[in-house]
């Protein structure tokens, strides 16, 4: 368990995000996407930690950070995906394409 | 190897196969289990890295998190049980390009990037060490978080709310037919007998 094969790891959670965000027409798969992507930085972020941080607890600190945005990502997300079916009767993101009245 | 690296490359197998399978799966509510199985492989990472309060956080967490999503899924999507396949995805090939181009820059950087190697002391408490941090010097970062967090409810109600800003948040819409196009699912038919029609026009 080395810095690079950790960074590998985290590396691909977050291109396989990356797809996800980019491909998926669903809200709620594409915030999938979201937290995958958000996986793989936590993971970067413990892992500077762990071995290049020196124990500084910094670290640790971004992590609770990228968690709480993860949260606040979800609830919002959520929130939206309520508010456009109601006013539009779809759940997915091709239906956006008039937001504007 | 020893034991940890083979825990190790055990669970980065399971995070990296679960995070691909939640994209690839027919079933949507099979989808975020396997998000939850990819965030539980990363929290047992983060256990070996020492990491002790994350990891335990990380795995309460995501498991409220993605029943939430579960939920979601039941409510909203189509085909929760799998039964048909099904692939709802545009852009694909920019999508997987997109994706190849960063695992393949990242990874560039993770093997060619020079990094100090000051890996954590042994005498270091880390939960000891994050709480002194959180409770100390960054006392304002996590109130902040607080704040956030709360702001983010109220915004949270607001939008869920049926009281809109101009009236009933719900005037005009319709609930979804029962077959792709067809009629709203509560409202009978116009023609059809006329018994459930209320009449207090007196």
């Amino acid at each position: 368990m080395t810095l690079a094969t950790l960074l590998i790891l985290a590396a691909a959670l977050i291109g396989i995000g990356l797809y996800g965000a980019f491909s998926q027409q669903s809200f709620v798969m594409l915030m999938m996407g979201l937290e995958l992507i958000l996986n793989g930085a936590m993971l970067a972020a413990v892992s500077f930690w762990a071995l290049t941080g020196g124990g500084a607890p910094e670290g640790q600190l971004l992590t609770i950070i990228v968690m709480a945005v993860m949260a606040i990502e979800m609830a919002m997300g959520f929130a939206l995906v309520i508010s456009v079916y109601r006013a539009k009767q779809a759940d997915m993101t091709e239906a956006l394409d008039g937001l504007k009245q | 190897m020893s034991a940890v690296d083979i825990v190790f490359f055990i669970n980065a197998a399971i995070a990296i196969y679960a995070g691909w399978r939640v994209f690839v799966t027919d079933s949507m509510v099979r989808a975020s289990f396997f998000l939850l199985v990819s965030f539980l492989a990363v929290g047992v990472i983060m256990l070996l890295l020492a990491a002790i309060y994350l990891g335990v956080a990380l795995f309460f967490m995501m498991a409220v998190e993605m029943m939430v999503m579960a939920l979601f899924m039941v409510m909203f999507m189509m085909n929760p049980a799998g039964l048909n396949p099904m692939k709802m995805v545009h852009q694909e090939k920019v999508a997987i390009g997109v994706g190849v181009v960063a695992f393949v820059a990242l990874g560039a950087v993770a093997l060619f990037g020079e990094f100090p190697s000051r890996p954590v002391p042994e005498g270091l408490e880390p939960v000891v060490s994050l709480g002194h941090e959180l409770l100390g010097d960054s006392m304002l970062v996590f109130e902040s978080a607080g704040v956030t967090l709360l702001a983010t409810m109220i915004a949270v109600v607001m939008l869920t709310s049926h009281k809109g800003r101009y009236g009933d948040a719900n005037e005009g819409s319709q609930p979804p037919g029962l077959e792709p196009g067809g009629d709203p699912a509560d409202k009978p038919p116009e023609d059809e007998g006329g018994g459930h029609h209320h009449h207090h026009c007196h």
